[in-house]
């Protein structure tokens, strides 16, 4: 794994296993809490990440396992978080929304849409105050581009020239609601942060090589200009709002839209290109997922095997000393 | 020792801290303009400098956020607003976020900010300018809230305030501002969660905070004239709350009034009077009593809203009735010849 092309195709192969082996397993009813996953959209959170620091900070919101592992969070803790475990990375009180690893720099995601957008530009901010080199990077939803706090943060982000960078995944959907009754006919989400003096880029959000090329210009702009940039890039959610099955059937998503998604999916069209240009063969990507097979069943076991917290936890994190 | 009015304690509390520790921020509109939150917080950014004391966009709620974010990178800011309902805006970041960050992560990050709030009363100021919130903050795990009765508190528990881990809601009552008490010019610390007696007694306890305080001493101090032995306990915290302090001095008095700076229903009176009537009902001589502001919204006119809130003479009413006693509070609580809606001369506006 020595290019970036097949260091971020390992990343998202990596990513999508995951989530194939939560969505496996979920109807077992031992991870009890509710999981947004992440397959179909992985390229964002690849192509984005690839271009961090591991001290550059992400945060997240409800559909955060992409951004967490692509940003360096560990897998055992995530597994075990959503397993209820004192050995998950917040020990069992976050589960998926609260996704937490400070070693790799992955702050938080919560679940409340829009919440961490001031906050990372809070932390962004506060880099800004120490003349630290380093960056934030949030990933937010169309959705939360309807939000009240994703305009207060534009603003102050360009008042202040903070280092950050926003990320927008547009899905389309907000649960089973279309872009279309949400958001005028009119209203570009990149137009939006344009509007408050920030440089935008938009993008093809399921081709990873694009949102890589898009993220390291981004990243030299914030860089090299002191200043917020903000990145809309189109992508589709293939499984249903919450939880780990296909709901296309509900009939929410026009006909034939899944289809042409699916068609374009990140992760195929990625391998395809690579064995066309003789970096990965079809032998190495059995090898790659042999790899990433056996670090994922060692996560589950690990997870499965470790202790509930002790009733203790309960009271304890309220309040620091 | 040296006299200093509330709204000075606070200020000299925020340039200790900006002086002391160089992670302290001050954030809020208007604090940096010609009338410095009340005077609160003037001459600070000249004396510190625009990058750690400023103005800010009319964004509650996206600020609050970002005071939040700082904090996690290693600042402890103070966001400011001049009246508690502006923070209504941001009542989500303060309760989902604020509140639970540290447990959320099972405390590896935490929130050391704290935010001031005024409760505004007098001239007229109506149903959103005059709520005493701080049964709402004090009802969510993870926040504390501290409501000073007068500028030496003011002064030590905001320092305290600042310095404390976690998210502190700290509650001015606008008609404090003025007070005058004795305040040493070094920095000192109150510490939060511990309630104080005032008044000491032995016939009944009056527990209040914040203005209420005022209110509650002037009480205990006409009718001592009158024999009656009246003992003030000022919460100064309502989170964490002081249960023994409380639970104590009702145990030694059997009689318990709660003048509650808020609404009844719900609120801070309700707690307290919870808590000794499950811990020690047997000491007690007779039922216990609260008063508070009316149940209603807070009219602007002065004279409708005389009668929303109310005074020591109000209280001492429900005193005569528990302990039974004829006395004739008129002549005993002298008429004021000022207008209702401004507290005493000591305050001269604005309001």
């Amino acid at each position: 794994m020595n290019s970036i092309s097949q260091k971020m195709y390992f990343a998202m192969l990596r990513i999508r296993m995951v989530e194939e082996k939560i969505a496996e397993l979920y109807s077992e009813q031992e991870m009890r809490c509710p999981v947004h996953l992440s397959i179909g959209q992985e390229a964002v959170a690849v192509g984005v990440c690839e271009h961090l620091d591991q001290k550059d900070i992400a945060m997240s919101a409800h559909r955060a396992h992409a951004h967490y592992l692509a940003k360096g969070g560990d897998l055992k803790s995530m597994v075990a978080e959503l397993y209820g475990k004192a050995t998950g990375c917040a020990m069992g009180k976050g589960g998926s929304m609260h996704l937490v690893d400070l070693n790799s720099g992955f702050f938080a995601a919560v679940p409340i849409v829009g919440s961490t957008i001031p906050i990372a530009v809070g932390v962004a901010w506060a880099f800004k105050l120490k003349k630290s080199s380093n960056i934030v990077t949030v990933f937010l939803g169309d959705g939360a581009t309807e939000e009240g706090v994703f305009f207060e943060s534009l603003d102050f982000a360009s008042l202040k020239n903070v280092p950050i960078l926003f990320v927008c995944e547009n899905n389309f959907y907000s649960v089973y609601s279309q872009l279309e009754v949400r958001q005028a006919p009119n209203r570009k989400i990149a137009d939006l942060a344009e509007s408050h003096g920030i440089k935008t880029y938009t993008g093809d959000g399921n081709n990873v090589t694009q949102v890589s090329e898009i993220a390291k210009e981004a990243i030299k702009y914030i860089k090299g200009n002191n200043a917020p940039a903000f990145i809309e890039l189109e992508t589709f959610r293939w499984l249903e709002h919450c939880g780990p099955n296909s709901d296309d059937e509900l009939g929410y998503r026009k006909k034939g839209e899944l289809d042409k998604w699916l068609k374009r999916d990140p992760l195929s069209t990625f391998s395809d290109l690579l064995i066309e240009k003789n970096q990965l063969s079809k032998n190495s990507i059995l090898e790659i997922k042999e790899i990433i097979t056996t670090e994922i069943d060692e996560a589950f076991k690990f997870a499965k095997q470790s202790p509930f917290p002790d009733l203790s936890v309960l009271n304890q994190h309220i309040y620091k000393n | 020792m040296r006299e200093l009015k509330y709204s000075d304690a606070i200020l000299e509390a925020t340039d200790f801290s900006l002086a002391e520790d160089p992670s302290v921020l001050i954030v809020g509109l208007g604090v940096p303009d010609p009338k410095g939150i009340f005077g609160t917080t003037s001459g600070l950014q000249d004396k510190y400098g625009n990058h750690r004391v400023m103005d800010m966009p009319l964004a509650e709620n996206g600020m609050t956020g970002i005071i939040i974010g700082a904090s996690l990178n290693g600042f402890r800011p103070v966001l400011t607003h001049q009246r508690v309902e502006f923070a209504l805006l941001s009542i989500e970041q303060i309760v989902n976020q604020a509140a639970k960050w540290f447990y959320m992560n099972a405390g590896q990050q935490n929130v050391p900010i704290v935010i001031r709030l005024i409760v505004g009363r007098g001239w007229g100021q109506g149903a959103q300018h005059s709520q005493s919130l701080e049964s709402w903050f004090a009802h969510i795990p993870g926040l504390k809230v501290v409501m000073p009765s007068n500028a030496y508190d003011a002064k030590g528990l905001l320092i305290s305030s600042i310095e404390d881990n976690n998210p502190v809601i700290f509650l001015e009552h606008r008609w404090l501002h003025n007070t005058i008490d004795n305040v040493p010019s070094k920095g000192y610390r109150v510490p939060i969660g511990k309630a104080k007696v005032v008044r000491e007694g032995k016939d009944l306890t009056i527990v209040a905070h914040s203005y209420m305080v005022l209110e509650a001493i002037r009480c205990a101090d006409l009718l001592k004239a009158e024999g009656v032995s009246i003992e003030v306990l000022d919460l100064r915290s309502i989170r964490p709350l002081d249960n023994d302090a409380i639970l104590n001095s009702v145990k030694k008095t059997g009689r318990l009034v709660v003048a509650d700076n808020g609404w009844v229903n719900f609120g801070v009176s309700a707690e307290i009077i919870s808590i000794v009537t499950e811990s020690i009902f047997e000491k007690l001589l007779c039922a216990p009593e609260r008063i508070g502001m009316n149940n209603s919204p807070s009219p602007s006119t002065r004279a409708l809203a005389n009668n929303f809130y109310p005074r020591s003479i109000d209280i001492a009413k429900i005193v005569c009735k528990m302990l039974k006693l004829l006395i004739d509070l008129d002549a005993v609580f002298p008429k004021s010849n000022l207008p209702e809606d401004i507290p005493d001369p000591a305050f001269n506006g604005p309001f």
